[in-house]
């Protein structure tokens, strides 16, 4: 089972996101950018960073990016996309999920171990937590505010595809406490805060974020 | 505009030249007339005048940082020492870890975003200048008084600076230190520290060897901002000048940085380069000096090469331009392809705009004029060294008579309970989680313990469970009241640290901030601190591997506290056995390390409760934090221990306030039998940790301690059911309490 983990020029966890689809017992394979192959991958993760110095707009530039041309193709064709951080912003500006993340209210960075809850544990990766499950995973984001038109909020929750929402206070601003979304067909989710940075005891809150990648496996499997 | 040419200055030999308004000296200016054998060109005096500033040249300084060599323990752990751009040292298993601390204090206090952010990429390039991935950032910093008008202009500034820069190069930030005095009002400290990784095999060296060979500059284009930074900056008290200097300040583009690391890196992995230079201070002065002269001796550079931000620059300034996010590399003509096309890869600038040669000369040329002929040693390593006059400050006597014996001590419970509460809700105690929650600490996903710990742990490598351990120490008050004392005492916290958690000191760096050393009261301050630190490294076996002076950090003829920072750099065998600050097992028995004695000069009660500064800071005692600290290290290697947190300022009252809340762990603590219990709870005597120890290791412990002879006094049991900071007899303090008291502070204060 291949994982493909996008670079961009300033993407940082990538090899966060790399090491967590490892040990969730995939191979994870370097994506390149400038490179439009997604070399036989069976999953796309876009990692968390600043791709292009988030300069424009976060995720604005990157989504022209070629190897994008070929990921937005896969993934309207049921490839497993997540985004995470910069990854969602990335989804949000090619159109693979609506709406759009804009500054933190508090207008600064924020970093912390944050509460979540699973509210769909049905996408290609989540399918590892009960519906409800609260986990542990850390935020950290100058940019996390989701926003939509109202029209758009009401949809994805009529359609149960908000797929984890903030718990203990709302970290960044974000419209009815949405952390992470997935289009109608489960396969693309995105999200601000970071599993592949609670996939080890003992460098994170705890291994709550494991369960997004190896839902990946299961399903694929 | 004409451009002054070797010829025209050997022609014109009486033109009146603007050396003192480049910060240089009548006898300076001398000097290089007599070098060259005629008068600088106007580009060889921009060259001279930012490579003996004393920024650069560190020429109040360098006569006593030979100490730091003189006195160096013998180990064979040093890879590397002083005077490259970042020590290096053996880490074991193959692998070397460099690191460096550097201040950045005035840049931050004229433009507090863009100085400090500055001050971590300058940092940054240096750690990759030697051939290591930069793994985490560290940065200690010092403000005015909390509550000062400029101190809200000046902190939120410097917290986003390096947030933003940190946070953007994918950098966990994993330490540091915040403290307020209103010495640093008119000139906070902003000290960066970086921590790089590399295989022993892999280190580069700043030096342009073997003829021929290209001298290739990369990354960002050259600009007009922190022109004259280095000398103009560093070298003058803002009295005189005021607003007109903030143009100076570079302005950073950490997304460009981190694409020049990652470029770097696949660049060092094919080995690519003989030889590499950051361009930090002094920018191309400073790299194409140091380089020829650390190599085979010569370099002829074609300056108008150079790619430009702004095609209006004159050599003048492009030589003194500290423009970010550029590197000078050193490179075969067989591998310049090869060079080049990686750094087309990652859309990186690089430009060939010199050659090495052995004419012991550099050589620039202006568009086919020669416009610089030096020998690089001149500028680069002979620059002037002064022997400033020293004598002691005419309070210093004073200063420690008043010892503040007589000062109000608290007597009874509720009294020691609201001084605990005070103590620990005053600016330097109160949580800075509002600070530090600015900071990514996940990145890399190698962080096994971050701040508030005592030291920030990475693992190495997650193939591999070697990690380091890194803190930062510094204590002003207590160095104004005995600077010899004051360094040690930074030293042995800093040592201390991180042996609490688990790991073995190796190394020190340190960055020396102070007054002008142009006041012989400043030099005294100075030079004993030196001889304190020299002599402290010699004793613990902790070679110092590099580090800065920051001088003129005062405002008038008053000088800040003196303020030597202290960064330790341990190893860890096993990561997964760091011991970790705050309490966590019900029924841990909680034991007190060490002797405490009545010492408050210097102390954080004496400064938050009485405004007063005093007496002599606590005992020096480094056989002490030797026992202490191979107790911690062999236990956490034991695994006996539940939990270690070191003994500092406020005592061990804070060290209580923090364990407890680190966790949301209640304790009940019972002081020694015939304790004074003011003295127990608030002393801030050295060579003392409180650790807590699970029942079942009791005994193993304490005849751990017996057998090394170091004091130990089981002092309580922890408690999850009870939310309380319980001290018998005295008070109850429930944690929700002690919480809104000790994290509303800096929120208050900033929003």
């Amino acid at each position: 089972m291949r994982v493909g983990v996008v670079t961009f020029p300033g993407s940082l966890d990538d090899r966060d996101a790399a090491r967590a689809v490892r040990i969730a017992g995939a191979e994870s394979v370097a994506l390149w950018h400038a490179d439009p192959s997604l070399h036989e991958v069976d999953a796309v993760v876009l990692p968390g960073g600043f791709s292009y110095g988030d300069y424009l707009r976060c995720g604005a530039i990157a989504r022209f990016a070629p190897v994008m041309e070929s990921v937005i193709a896969a993934a309207n064709d049921g490839l497993p996309v997540l985004g995470i951080c910069n990854g969602f912003q990335v989804l949000c500006e090619s159109h693979l999920l609506p709406g759009a993340l804009i500054r933190n209210d508090h207008r600064k960075f924020v970093c912390k171990e944050q509460l979540l809850r699973v509210d769909n544990a049905a996408t290609a990766w989540t399918t590892e937590y009960r519906e409800g499950q609260e986990i542990v995973i850390p935020l950290k984001n100058g940019e996390g505010g989701y926003v939509a038109d109202e029209h758009t909020l009401d949809e994805l929750e009529a359609e149960g595809r908000v797929v984890v929402r903030y718990l203990n206070g709302n970290p960044n601003g974000s419209q009815r406490d949405i952390a992470g979304i997935c289009n109608a067909a489960g396969n693309v989710v995105g999200l601000m805060p970071h599993p592949e940075h609670a996939v080890e005891a003992l460098t994170g809150p705890g291994t709550d974020g494991l369960g997004f990648f190896l839902s990946l496996v299961g399903v694929l499997a | 505009m004409s451009i002054d040419t070797v010829e025209n200055a050997a022609n014109t030999p009486d033109q009146p030249q603007p050396f003192a308004e480049l910060g240089m000296k009548e006898d300076e200016y001398a000097r290089v007339r007599e070098i060259l054998g005629r008068r600088p060109t106007s580009s060889e005096l921009a060259i001279y005048s930012v490579m003996w500033s004393e920024h650069c040249s560190y020429k109040s300084s360098r006569a006593h940082l030979k100490q730091f060599g003189d006195k160096a323990p013998q180990t064979a752990a040093l890879l590397v020492g002083p005077g490259e751009n970042a020590g290096v040292v053996d880490v074991g298993e193959g692998w070397a870890v460099t690191f460096k601390i550097e201040s950045h204090n005035h840049p931050s206090y004229v433009e507090p975003h863009q100085g400090a952010a500055t001050g971590v990429g300058g940092i940054v390039r240096d750690i990759l200048t030697m051939g290591a991935r930069p793994v985490a950032v560290m940065d200690s910093l010092r403000f005015g008084r909390i509550d000062a008008p400029d101190t809200a202009r000046v902190l939120p500034g410097v917290v986003t600076g390096i947030g933003s820069y940190g946070n953007c190069l994918g950098l966990p930030n994993v330490g540091g230190e915040v403290y307020f005095d209103e010495s640093y009002a008119g000139n906070p400290l902003v000290n960066a520290l970086c921590v790089g990784v590399m295989r022993t095999d892999g280190i580069k060296l700043a030096k342009a060897d073997g003829p021929g060979n290209k001298v290739v500059l990369f990354g960002a284009r050259t600009g007009g901002d922190g022109i004259g930074g280095a000398s103009v900056l560093a070298s003058a008290t803002f009295e005189t000048e005021g607003k007109t200097k903030r143009p100076s300040v570079q302005v950073g583009d950490p997304f460009a940085e981190k694409v020049l690391i990652e470029c770097c890196l696949e660049i060092f992995a094919a080995d690519l380069v003989v030889g590499i230079q950051d361009l930090g201070a002094a920018g191309l002065s400073c790299a194409t000096t140091e380089l020829a002269a650390a190599g085979t001796g010569g370099m002829d550079v074609d300056l108008d090469l150079a790619p430009l931000r702004d095609p209006t620059l004159v050599p003048e300034e492009i030589l003194m331009s500290e423009s970010q996010e550029r590197m000078m590399a050193v490179v075969t003509p067989e591998h310049l392809d090869e060079f080049l096309a990686v750094c087309a890869k990652w859309d990186v600038n690089a430009t060939v705009i010199g050659t090495v040669t052995d004419t012991g000369r550099l050589r620039m040329r202006w568009h086919g004029e020669q416009i610089v002929d030096l020998p690089p040693r001149t500028a680069a390593h002979e620059g002037p060294v002064y022997e400033r006059p020293i004598e002691k400050p005419y309070d210093q006597d004073a200063l420690n008579e008043h010892d503040g014996h007589d000062l109000p001590r608290p007597r009874n419970g509720s009294a020691m309970r609201a001084t605990l509460l005070r103590l620990a809700a005053g600016p330097n105690l109160a949580d800075k989680s509002w600070i530090t929650d600015q900071y990514d600490r996940f990145v890399m996903g190698n962080t096994v313990l971050a701040q508030p710990e005592d030291a920030g742990v990475l693992r190495l490598d997650e193939s591999t469970c070697r990690g380091i351990a890194l803190s930062t120490d510094g204590n002003g008050r207590y160095t104004r009241l005995d600077p010899y004392a004051g360094a040690q005492l930074a030293l042995a916290e800093a040592y201390r640290n991180v042996a609490t958690t688990g790991a073995r000191p190796l190394a020190v760096t340190n960055c020396l901030n102070f007054g002008s050393p142009e006041d012989p009261a400043v030099m005294w301050q100075f030079t004993e601190a030196v001889r304190g630190l020299a002599d402290g490294c010699l004793t613990l076996g902790v070679p110092v591997t590099g580090g800065n002076v920051s001088f003129y950090n005062q405002t008038g003829s008053t000088p800040i506290l003196p303020t030597p920072v202290i960064g330790m750099l341990g190893v860890i065998d096993d990561v997964a056995k760091r011991t970790p600050q705050g309490f966590r097992t019900d029924a841990a028995v909680v034991y007190l390390l060490g002797d405490t004695r009545d010492e408050f000069g210097g102390s954080e009660w004496a400064h938050v409760v009485h405004g007063y500064l005093g007496g002599q800071p606590p005992t020096v005692d480094l056989a002490r934090e030797q026992l202490l600290a191979g107790v911690l290290i062999d236990a956490a290697r034991d695994g006996l221990l539940d939990s270690a947190h070191d003994l500092a300022e406020g005592g061990l009252a804070q060290a209580l306030v923090e364990s407890c809340l680190r966790r949301d762990a209640g304790v009940r603590i019972d002081l020694p039998d015939g304790a004074d219990p003011f003295v127990a709870l608030f002393s801030e005597s050295t060579g003392r940790a409180l650790v807590s120890v699970a029942r079942s290791e009791e005994v193993r412990f304490t005849d751990l301690c017996a057998e090394r002879g170091l004091p130990v006094a089981r002092i309580g049991v922890v408690d999850l059911l009870t939310p309380a900071l319980e001290v018998h007899d005295l008070f109850n303090l429930p944690l929700r309490e002690l919480r809104t008291a000790w994290a509303a502070t800096i929120p208050h204060q900033f929003g």
